[in-house]
């Protein structure tokens, strides 16, 4: 897939009308923590009213993709916004990038290791989840440098 | 039924009590792999897991599950405990392997269906 293009082939609207925008970081290796900025983001949509079934589809696309930051990258800075119209999350890490961006977005198909696995991670679930979940979804990488993620979900 | 009284009738043992333990529980799912686990939970769920891992922490909360299971005599590692204590999640173990657990579940109304 070309850099730019969308996997959903919808170019994303990324809102000129944010009323809420924060950045976070994530550190790569820290299982630790792992978990910890979804749920940030989860206290401030609930702090924004948004509606529950919307925050826990909020919540499959942001642990996922913090999960993969945790796993495969070297660090990840992300972007919430929230307009009038939707939640928008971009999850942009420094690593290893993804040589076969159509491989990887196969149902099953990963490379985590035996540890990772062991903590039930490596089902290869996480990115069609994310293009499941989210209404739009847009992914772009670059090896050797990085990984980035683009998802909006629509407030009803 | 109380997720309290659910520990009770299927002899489950108590590494925290958390936030859940007083509410209405009548939901159950069972998995090993977080991404399959993340996707399907549902709120007030009852999770059945052998992963003892700390990440598993951080999935019950972020799903609002009512409380987390370990099967098969398996403990949770001390940063899961230490996890669950400071999210408030409720962790449990049983002796019994998930089939069997879920039999007894099943008959005291936790049901696979919301
Ligand atoms: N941010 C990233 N940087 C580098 N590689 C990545 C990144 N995200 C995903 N990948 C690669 O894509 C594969 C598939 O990712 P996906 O999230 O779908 O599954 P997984 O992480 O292997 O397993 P699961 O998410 O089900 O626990 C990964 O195994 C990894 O090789
Ligand atoms: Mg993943």
């Amino acid at each position: 897939m070309p850099p730019g293009a969308t996997s959903k082939g919808i170019v994303l609207s990324e809102s000129v009308d944010a009323r809420f925008r924060k950045l976070f970081s994530i550190e790569g290796g820290n299982f630790q923590a792992a978990g910890s900025v979804s749920k940030q983001i989860k206290m401030i949509l609930k702090q924004l009213s948004i509606d529950n079934d919307l925050i826990w589809r909020a919540m499959i696309v942001a642990y996922e993709a913090e999960m993969n930051a945790v796993l495969y990258a070297r660090s990840c800075e992300v972007t919430l916004s929230v307009s009038t119209h939707c939640v928008s999350l971009q999850f942009k890490d420094r690593g290893p990038g993804i040589p076969d961006i159509g491989l990887a977005m196969t149902e099953g198909y990963s490379t985590a290791t035996r540890e990772m696995r062991e903590r039930g991670f490596g089902a290869g679930l996480g990115l069609p989840n994310m293009k499941k979940t989210a209404d739009r979804f847009s992914i772009e990488s670059v090896v050797g440098e990085g990984t980035t993620l683009q998802m909006e979900l629509d407030i009803p | 039924m109380k997720l309290k009284d659910i520990v009770e009738k299927a002899d489950l043992q108590v590494f925290h009590a958390g936030e859940s333990w007083e509410q209405e529980t009548g939901l159950g799912y069972v998995g090993d792999l977080l991404s399959d686990v993340i996707a399907s939970g549902r709120k007030d769920m009852l999770w059945i897991t052998i992963q003892v891992h700390e990440n598993i922490v951080a999935v019950a909360s972020l799903k609002d599950l009512a409380g987390i299971i370990l099967a098969k005599g398996n403990q949770p590692h001390d940063d899961t405990l230490t996890a669950a204590r400071a999210e408030n999640i409720t962790l449990l173990g049983s002796r019994l392997n998930a089939y069997q657990l879920i039999e007894k579940l099943i008959g005291l109304g936790v049901s696979g269906n919301a």
